[in-house]
């Protein structure tokens, strides 16, 4: 899962960093993570995974590092959220 | 420029204001609502509105460059607008058939029926903000201490209110820098204060606040939570029909790299461009003039119009 989450970050993320060098708790808006570019991982991340993140989850918090995101994700896949 | 401030449960105060406006003859309905003709008096303050930013733009040394009203299909997608408000935006489409077509069309307008599925998007969209078409002018290498545009013109946005300060098609002014992560910033913070303060020179009651723009449905709520965080765009207010929820009339907005990347500018050193502008929304300050200070420019206050008209 990390390695496809890692994936969406370099594609979409647009961080001004290495995302490979980026330890799993990094603030990723700290790394350079834009508002706008985090839309693009999250729905980068849905198409990816086949989830759709509800209401409560769109927060930038959710997408605030690696573990927060494969945290999101787990929650969702686990509870089988329809995409 | 925020869109959501301003905008009344019930609208009462607005309609008020407008049909004020209307009758003395200021604005001119068209049937649509938000879109307005307007008198020649209103026009005059509209131009030394932009006469006083005019001056103030010259004074930085800033390059006047001038657009039409509709921009490039290709700029408009670079900016990303589509994806913070794509409720708002205005396509231009036009007629490309044949006879055949040409006739279908003339058969749908005279039975009433809908004629517009026949039409196709054309290279062009309405101008969203009057910046845009300044950023693809900046593509390549930056020269040292970045550039500097005055741009103004006509803008539309898709959002039908009685709120005579909530017009679709409408005038905005703006400074926009494209330079460093620093001289952005600073752009924007210099040009707040200098806009907060020319306003308040002609009578109005501003106050400075983090902006709260429409951003659209689910991918919104992200946007609004980083903006309100990030504190990157901030606004002037003046309470035109309500104290409670004043209109933002200009605004100061730091894009960051947001046009930088896509329309591929540099700074002199080889890293990416940061933008910001200072807008000021013309029409909103000509309604913030007129509800303070009266419908008669002529028995405005002489300091006023000593700024207005020099």
């Amino acid at each position: 899962m990390d390695d496809e989450i890692r994936r969406v970050l370099r594609e979409h993320g647009k961080l001004p960093c290495q995302v490979e060098t980026l330890d799993e708790d990094a603030d990723l808006f700290e790394a350079g993570l834009t508002s706008h570019a985090s839309v693009n991982v999250m729905l980068a991340l849905e198409e990816a995974f086949d989830v759709e993140f509800p209401e409560p989850m769109l927060r930038k918090s959710t997408f605030e590092s690696i573990g927060a995101i494969r945290h999101a994700l787990t929650t969702l896949t686990a509870a089988g959220v329809p995409s | 420029m925020s869109t959501r401030l301003g905008h009344a449960p019930d609208d009462a105060a607005e309609a008020v204001f407008r049909a004020g406006l209307v009758d003395a003859g200021v604005l001119l309905e068209t049937g649509v609502e938000g879109l307005y003709g307007h008198s020649a008096a209103y026009q005059q303050i509209v131009e030394a509105l932009d006469a006083m930013v005019g001056r103030w733009a010259a004074e930085l040394g800033a390059t006047a460059v001038h657009f039409p009203p509709v921009v490039s299909r290709a700029t408009f997608d670079d900016t990303n607008y589509l994806q913070s408000f794509p409720d708002l935006m205005g396509s231009v489409h036009v007629f490309r058939g044949d006879d055949r077509a040409h006739s279908e069309l003339l058969r749908r307008v005279a039975s009433g029926a809908d004629w517009q599925s026949l039409l196709e998007p054309a290279e062009v969209v309405l101008a969203s903000a009057s910046c845009h078409p300044v950023y693809p002018l900046c593509t390549g290498r930056l020269p040292e201490g970045g550039r500097l545009f005055e741009i103004h013109g006509w803008c539309f946005r898709h959002e039908p209110s009685v709120d005579p300060a909530r017009q679709q098609a409408f005038h905005m002014h703006e400074v926009v820098h494209v330079g460093t992560p620093e001289s952005a910033e600073r752009h924007r913070d210099q040009g707040l204060e200098r806009g907060l303060a020319m306003l308040g020179d002609l009578g109005l009651e501003m106050a400075s606040v983090a902006a709260n723009d429409p951003f659209f449905g689910r991918l919104g709520t992200i946007m609004a939570e980083g903006q309100i965080e990030e504190a990157l765009k901030l606004e002037g207010v003046t309470p035109i029909c309500s104290v409670e929820r004043p209109t933002a009339v200009m605004s100061a907005n730091c894009h960051r790299d947001h046009f930088g990347l896509p329309f591929s500018i540099e700074t002199a050193d080889g890293s990416v461009a940061h933008s910001s502008c200072v807008a000021f929304g013309v029409d909103r300050i000509a309604l913030a003039l007129l509800h303070a200070h009266g419908l008669t420019p002529a028995r405005w206050p002489a300091g006023v119009r000593a700024r207005l008209w020099p």
